[in-house]
């Protein structure tokens, strides 16, 4: 079947099953190959985008689910200035490890803090809690949220 | 250029091809890649002669000469500079994480003196004669590659400044390169690096034996805060370029259904409902090899398809029948039952002094307990991938590897070619912590593509496929008895561990752990106690034992770490002041004397295990903590403390267990001695992520089989710990140390001390020994 999806603020039209997750539309099809592969059930959050706004598991999310919608993936997070100071606030701290799950933290640290522009540890906790990463960098990963929330309080 | 570094738009497929990427190269790079070529031959002289150096010393050869392609050092090999002042550094040791790719640049542009933000890496190909070894397991890379990377940097520093001497005619004593320049004492002109790039190439290279190092005090990288990393921009983008990310032109995308049963075989199958899914173009069969497993590929059926989800639903519509072999019955819950008889019987001793048995048949004061690991899946967030073409002959492999060569080696093989037909790209890795030293996903992809005439083919692993076809980490049950004098300290140790060796994986029948398992924390145990007997019994493998992360090591540290505290509990001590008094007085120890003679590779001289290092680090952890701070009821402090690849770690745990058995980690204080640290921010990194992967060994890790066939799949049944889980503050402590102390490992010694540490604070928390793994549901009734 032929979609046209939203993605990063452009149409693009594309060529697949129905039921093909979101997912392997980005990275095989469209070869947005940002958004990674983890888990393939919704477990681990690699797979993290944002549709309109929300961040959803891209490998348990139809194609046809989303046509229409605006679709952010981790190529485009660095056009909204929340995703400009988290990507900072990763970079500052060094957070990334292996780096394979960091696009889908990154993505679900976006999608909290325009919530929730001054989270608690409790909110991070919630919001987080999805995002896998098997190399440890669970205690980088909340100092960064912090210090990206300060730095955009500041700037305001 | 490999994919890994390309940039590419939505759609557009990156191009691969080695060729096209020196086509683009400015024509003074092609011709120092041919200079590079000739020279690649002298960087290997320079290394034979170190070796023969290094095996002058003793017997055999150590360290990194002791590993196949040992060390080559020779700057032509590793580092380009380009006309716009911009440098190169190759790396050859795979990135997963570590931080190798940011940590050999830095110390070669250190030594170079060029400027950290000019500095770019290029990922080495598979090629150990012409880059050293590359074989990054056994927190080996910066132990051993350290020194040869600052000579890199170093003899090429050099090389620029003769370069610009012979430009000016003047002695090369009058001139200095700084700063990405050389400059010229007397008359203060200069000349930037990119300028002199060409000249500098036509120098020789200096001889190993007169390049001048810099002294530590003039490190401006090594050893200091704050280097950028040098692949972070591109991961926060989601630019970064795995295995798993590959894209080739015409590229088909395959998954293997594989045997549920180690040394299971295809019996039947009936692919007409896969071949009927959209987007599936054929269904290929791969052979199963003979066992042992080795790296090969373990068979089975590959649906190759448009896209990847086509590829797995086409899997789904398979209809096989398997020949399941002799391991169908394989249980490991029957099997936790062999290992406890088999660790109650004697068995083959590798290490005794004194007279154990007698005093335990004697015993007054008899101590005794087992505990248990499972096996362990590593899990790397990035499950097994691989890409694979054959064009005109030459097969190219894109791989996320531990070990390129022996992916290169596994290839020609494979595919009946000669070395210098197959070449392996090495991507970046999204995780592997041992799981992708063994590379059969990417003898999948160079078999695939060859049956599909040379078409590139990836292969995807989903994580159902990876937890059930690991090389898992082996279980082990430890069984511990003492006789306690009467201050209470041992006077008799008896350890057995019965744990299968990895070299089944290789050796079909091999039993019990060799001497490069036993030697990792048991036969090395520094204690004062006068009658000491070790003991492994030979136990089978049913499944593929690999390497996870500190590897026996994990089993042993549990076990001894967690019974030490149970002696001092039973002394009615403190497990601070009893580890220190049964460690003794700060001594160096000749791991020989221990009966260790393999020392993780390393020169017995050269690296002693220093008592007086472990002492301080276990001091410094429970000075952090706050160590005999009260806590009250539900809250603990636990200590251990263990010596791995060459490092010092201890661990103080804090705990707090909740009247239902949860768990919160308020706090870890990590105490460790590496030696010097080149980059000291990677080496907490290290910590931290170790600290979180000895959390998940210690409360969820676990690996069962039924019928031969593993009964996890995914992350809901094989959890991992979660960012809510973590601890609220991991304090990293790292003991300071010059750079004549040779380096130790930091990838995988952290991790050892966690389990113990955990189980021990949970013991002071609440009075449970936790002596099984993981620790699951078992404090859910600690209060009844
Ligand atoms: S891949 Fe989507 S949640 Fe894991
Ligand atoms: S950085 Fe490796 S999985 Fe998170």
């Amino acid at each position: 079947m032929a979609f046209t999806l939203r993605i990063n603020e452009r149409s693009i039209a594309v060529e697949a099953g129905a039921d093909t997750p979101l997912l392997w539309v980005l990275r095989d099809e469209l070869g947005l190959t940002g958004a990674k592969f983890g888990c393939g059930m919704g477990l681990c959050g690699a797979c993290t985008v944002h549709v309109e706004g929300q961040p959803v598991r891209a490998c348990v999310t139809p194609v046809a689910a989303v046509q229409g919608k605006a679709i952010t993936t981790i190529e485009g997070a660095g056009h909204d200035p929340i995703g400009r100071a988290v990507q900072a606030a990763w970079l500052a701290l060094a957070v990334p490890q292996c780096g394979y799950c960091q696009a889908g933290q990154i993505m679900s640290a976006v999608a909290l803090l325009h919530d929730t522009p001054q989270p608690t540890d409790g909110d991070i906790d919630a919001a987080m809690a999805g995002n896998i990463c098997r190399c440890g960098t669970y205690p980088r990963i909340r100092a960064a949220i912090h210090r990206a929330a300060q730095q955009l309080r500041e700037a305001r | 250029m490999s994919p890994s570094s390309a940039t590419t738009p939505p759609g557009a497929v990156p191009e691969p091809c080695d060729a096209a990427a020196e086509a683009d190269q400015p024509p003074s790079i092609a011709r120092r890649k041919v200079v590079k070529g000739v020279l690649a031959a002298a960087g290997l002289v320079l290394c034979l002669r170190q070796s023969g150096r290094v095996a002058l010393a003793g017997d055999r050869k150590y360290g990194a000469a002791g590993e196949p392609g040992g060390v080559v050092d020779n700057p032509l090999v590793f580092v380009a500079i380009h006309p716009d002042d911009t440098i190169t550094v190759t790396v050859h040791r795979p990135e997963m994480g570590q931080g190798i790719r940011t940590s050999f640049a830095l110390v070669v542009a250190d030594e170079l003196e060029a400027e950290w933000p000019q500095v770019r890496v290029e990922q080495a190909p598979a090629d150990q004669a012409r880059y050293g070894n590359q074989d990054t397991d056994g927190s080996r890379s910066m132990r051993h590659f350290f020194e040869p990377m600052r000579k890199v940097g170093a003899a090429a520093r050099m090389m620029l400044e003769s370069a610009a001497a012979a430009h000016w005619g003047v002695p090369v004593s009058e001139v200095v390169a700084e700063r990405q320049r050389v400059w010229h004492h007397g008359s203060g002109r200069k000349l930037t690096y990119g300028e002199l790039a060409l000249q500098a190439a036509q120098q020789p290279v200096p001889e190993t034996a007169v390049v001048r190092l810099k002294s530590p005090e003039q490190f401006r990288y090594i050893g200091k805060p704050g280097s950028r990393l040098i692949d972070g921009a591109d991961i926060v983008a989601g630019r970064a370029r795995y295995g798993i990310d590959t894209r080739l032109e015409g590229m088909l995308y395959a998954v293997v259904a594989r045997p549920a049963v180690l040394g299971g075989k295809l019996a039947h199958y009936d692919a007409r409902a896969a071949l009927a899914v959209p987007g599936v173009v054929k269904v290929v069969e791969i052979p199963s090899h003979p066992l042992p497993a080795l790296s090969y590929p373990l068979g089975g059926v590959a649906v190759l398809a448009r896209n990847t989800w086509a590829a797995i639903k086409g899997r789904e519509a398979l209809k096989i029948s398997w020949e399941e072999g002799p391991n169908r019955h394989f249980d490991s819950q029957r099997f936790e039952t062999e290992l406890q008889q088999a660790a109650r019987r004697p068995a083959k001793v590798v290490r005794n002094q004194g007279d154990v048995m007698g005093m335990l048949r004697e015993a007054g004061r008899r101590i005794e307990a087992e505990y248990y690991l499972p096996f362990l899946a590593h899990a790397s967030m990035e499950p097994p991938a691989a890409t694979a073409r054959i064009v005109d002959g030459h097969c190219e492999v894109w791989a996320p590897v531990q070990d390129p060569q022996g992916t290169r080696d596994l290839v020609t093989g494979l595919l009946g070619l000669k070395e210098s037909d197959v070449t392996v790209h090495v991507t970046l890795l999204g995780g592997a912590f041992g799981r992708k030293s063994l590379a059969d996903f990417a003898g999948e992809a160079a078999v695939l593509t060859k049956a599909m005439g040379g078409t590139p083919v990836k292969v995807t692993w989903t994580r159902e496929d990876d937890i059930r076809h690991d090389y898992y980490q082996a279980v082990a049950l430890e069984r511990l008895e003492a006789v306690a004098g009467p201050d209470g300290l041992p006077v008799a140790w008896l350890h057995r561990s019965a744990s299968p060796t990895e070299d089944a994986t290789f050796e079909a029948g091999a039993e019990g752990e060799d001497s490069s398992e036993y030697g990792m924390g048991m036969i090395n145990i520094p204690f004062r106690i006068p009658n000491v007997r070790l003991e492994v019994p030979g136990v089978p493998a049913y499944t593929r034992i690999g390497w996870f992360r500190s590897v026996y090591n994990i089993a042993h540290g549990f076990a001894i770490q967690s019974f030490i505290d149970e002696l001092a509990h039973a002394a009615g001590r403190d497990p601070l002041e009893y580890q220190l008094a049964l460690i003794g007085a700060p001594r160096r120890i000749d791991p020989r004397t221990l009966s260790d003679e393999w020392n993780y590779g390393e020169s017995p001289k050269r690296y002693p295990l220093d008592t007086g290092r472990l002492r301080a680090v276990i001091e410094r952890a429970a000075r952090e903590a706050g160590w005999g701070r009260s806590l009250g009821k539900g809250r603990g402090l636990g200590l251990a403390a263990t010596y791995s690849f060459m490092s010092y770690a201890a661990a103080v745990i804090e705990v707090e267990v909740a009247a239902d058995g949860a768990i919160v980690i308020p706090r870890v204080d990590i105490a460790f001695d590496c030696g010097p640290q080149v980059n000291p921010d990677r080496v907490r990194a290290q910590l931290e992520g170790a600290c979180i992967m000895g959390l998940t060994v210690a409360r969820y890790g676990e690996i069962t089989f039924r019928d031969g066939r593993v009964r996890q799949s995914n992350f809901n049944d094989f959890p991992v710990l979660r960012l809510p889980e973590s601890p609220r503050e991991i304090r990293i402590h790292l003991q300071p140390a010059g750079f004549e102390v040779p380096l130790g490992g930091v990838g995988e010694p952290g991790l050892p001390p966690i389990a113990p540490a955990l189980a021990n604070a949970i013991f002071a928390a609440t009075g449970r020994r936790i002596r099984r793994l993981p620790l699951g549901t078992q404090l859910a009734d600690w209060r009844a």
